[in-house]
């Protein structure tokens, strides 16, 4: 099969029961090196859960998950991330105390070796805060490097997620709602920040609002209860009869 | 160079320890010597637990077991030579405190290895609770050790020269010998909470779930924080029973687990001089107190619990810039 073999990430038949309520149900989805694949859908449709199971963090009641034609399906999320996938969150995950520059640092560390070493500064290795700089500087955080992430404001804790999920190098990026509780202004930048990673980063992108994702979307995923509807590109998409019925012509959109 | 005021303060106090021998003798007290060095004993293992609690988050309520097994580590090898009663085999043990000293931190590195393997897997009340049930099992089980005195403790001769060079019936040099361990303990330390390995255990505490997002498999960074800790309790437990030259399974009572937090909390979690400080404010207080009243523990409850209300980093927080004293978890 050409499309396995090309995507960096294929998803077959996962199935993610919560008791009686089918979160994920049977869903099928491939993400191909270099594009941003957008999902949609409302509200409980089971998006940040599918997530949560690509990342590693929830363990589907079936189906495979493959990354780089392996099967990562049981593997727990810390090896999954050192294979290449990183995400952000929903809810701004971050390590409050430490400054934006110590977040990022630490996730570059991550990917340099173990980190079994016991007796040199961290804060000094320019091995660490030199790519870490880099990384604030391209999400426009140059400026706040030495704030502590519980001062930023909201939009800044947003850019530092992608930040960090960025400097581990990946080769897939999960956003879960980047643009989540953000003001206008924010948005926008968020978007323009998006748009650059736009053809050098493979993305998964999970949105509500849809003009970001019509926008930048090569590909759309459409998920209600739990089930693909549709995965095609935006103009096919935006003309699906079905979609439209589930989901754009209820106010939603 | 301008010092700020934390450096002040460290210098000074460490100034005051240094001097007190002589100052406890031309005062005609020379007892404060050995209390003071019990104190200082008691230091050394509040600040190993400091590594865990206050820069991993891992709040462990059996930290006097690995001090304990320590302590028993040194009594029994000395205990053998003394009596030249074989040990293993037609090994009689030994007095040299080189091995005797490095025995123990192996030993109680090795015990809060395994005790962390599976006490780390919960986290929470439920770590509290493993951690004081494992110590509580180790407590019991030198209760039960008939051989070695169970509940009345064991008394031995202690090797009278360590390293060849001091000589640890000399009230003085033995003091001297646990402040220098205490310092080289606060200087290892605090290389390694500003290290790499560090950096990941602090975060760890932050936020745990990003960190095995960004790819850290942190229960092996846990683990070892947790081994270090041990070990380094086990250093002063062997100092203590060196000290004592006695042993018995009430240093590692569950109270004694309580007082070492008490001892970080009070003097600052997360900032490794301040159990230091906790340690010298506790056992002072756990002296004088009862002086004045029995229920000294009615005096000593509020006082702890105003400072751990209003100062979040103990008493040492005093001392410490604006943005460190608040700082660590919000």
């Amino acid at each position: 099969m050409a499309a396995a073999t090309e995507a960096l990430l294929a998803v077959e038949g996962l199935v993610k029961r919560f008791g009686g309520l089918t979160a994920t149900d049977n869903v099928c989805l491939d993400i191909r090196k270099g594009e941003i694949h957008a999902i949609i859908g409302p509200n409980g449709a089971g998006k940040t859960t599918l997530v949560a199971q690509l990342a590693g963090e929830v363990a589907p009641n079936g189906g495979t998950i493959r990354f780089s034609g392996r099967d990562v399906t049981r593997l727990p999320v810390d090896a999954r991330a050192r294979l290449g996938i990183a995400r952000s969150y929903q809810i701004t995950s971050v390590f409050r105390a430490f400054t934006a520059l110590d977040n990022v640092a630490m996730a570059v560390q991550a990917t340099d070796g173990h980190s079994f070493r016991f007796w040199r500064a961290a804060r000094n290795e320019s091995a660490l805060r030199d790519p870490a700089r880099a990384i604030l500087e391209r999400v426009g955080l140059g400026a706040r490097t030495d704030v502590r992430a519980v001062n930023l404001a909201h939009g800044e804790q947003r850019q530092l997620e992608i930040a960090m999920a960025l400097a581990t190098r990946p080769s897939l990026l999960l956003l879960d709602e980047p643009m989540a509780g953000m003001g206008k202004d924010e948005s926008e930048r968020m978007t323009r920040l998006l748009a650059r990673l736009k053809g050098e980063e493979t993305i998964l992108l999970v949105e509500h609002d849809m003009d970001v994702v019509f926008a930048l979307a090569d590909r759309i995923t459409v998920l209600v209860y739990g089930r693909v509807i549709a995965s095609d590109v935006p103009e096919a998409i935006r003309a699906n009869p079905e979609v439209r019925a589930a989901y754009l012509g209820e106010g939603d959109a | 160079m301008k010092l700020d005021r934390r450096t002040w303060f460290v210098i000074l106090l460490l100034m005051a320890l240094a001097a007190l021998p002589l100052v406890a003798t031309l005062a005609g007290q020379e007892f404060q010597i050995a209390q003071f060095r019990r104190i200082l004993i008691f230091a050394i293992a509040a600040v190993s637990l400091d590594l865990i609690l206050g820069y991993g988050g891992m709040v462990c309520f059996g930290h006097a077991a690995f001090f304990g097994v320590g302590a028993y580590v040194v009594a029994i090898l000395n205990w053998h030579a003394g009596r030249e009663v074989p040990l293993i085999g037609t090994w009689m043990g030994t007095n040299n405190v080189l091995v005797t000293w490095t025995a123990a931190v192996l030993v109680s590195g090795g015990a809060a290895f395994l005790i962390g393997l599976v006490s780390l897997r919960t986290t929470g009340i439920y770590f509290i609770m493993i951690t004081l049930a494992f110590a509580q099992m180790i407590y019991f089980f030198f209760v039960s050790l008939r051989a070695y005195g169970g509940d009345d403790g064991l008394r031995f001769d202690g090797d009278t020269v360590a390293f060849g060079l001091i000589d640890t019936q000399d009230d003085a040099a033995f003091y001297y010998l646990v402040l220098a361990v205490l310092c080289g303990v606060l200087y290892a330390g605090r290389r390694m909470v500003n290290s790499r390995f560090g950096m990941v255990v602090q975060a760890c505490r932050e936020n745990e779930r990003r960190m095995k997002a960004l790819g850290f498999p942190t229960a092996r960074y846990k683990l070892a924080a947790f081994a270090i800790a041990g070990a380094t309790a086990g250093l002063a437990g062997a100092l203590f029973a060196a000290h004592e030259s006695y042993i018995s399974p009430s240093i590692m009572h569950w109270t004694r687990s309580g007082d070492l937090i008490v001892m970080v909390v009070l003097g600052g979690m997360g900032t490794l001089f301040g159990p230091v400080v906790g340690a010298l404010a506790f056992l002072f207080l756990e002296k004088t107190l009862p002086d004045y009243t029995e229920h000294w523990m009615v005096v000593f409850g509020p006082i702890l619990l105003l400072l751990v209300l209003f100062a979040r980093r103990g008493i040492f927080g005093w001392f410490l810039p604006k943005e460190e004293r608040d700082g660590g978890s919000h």
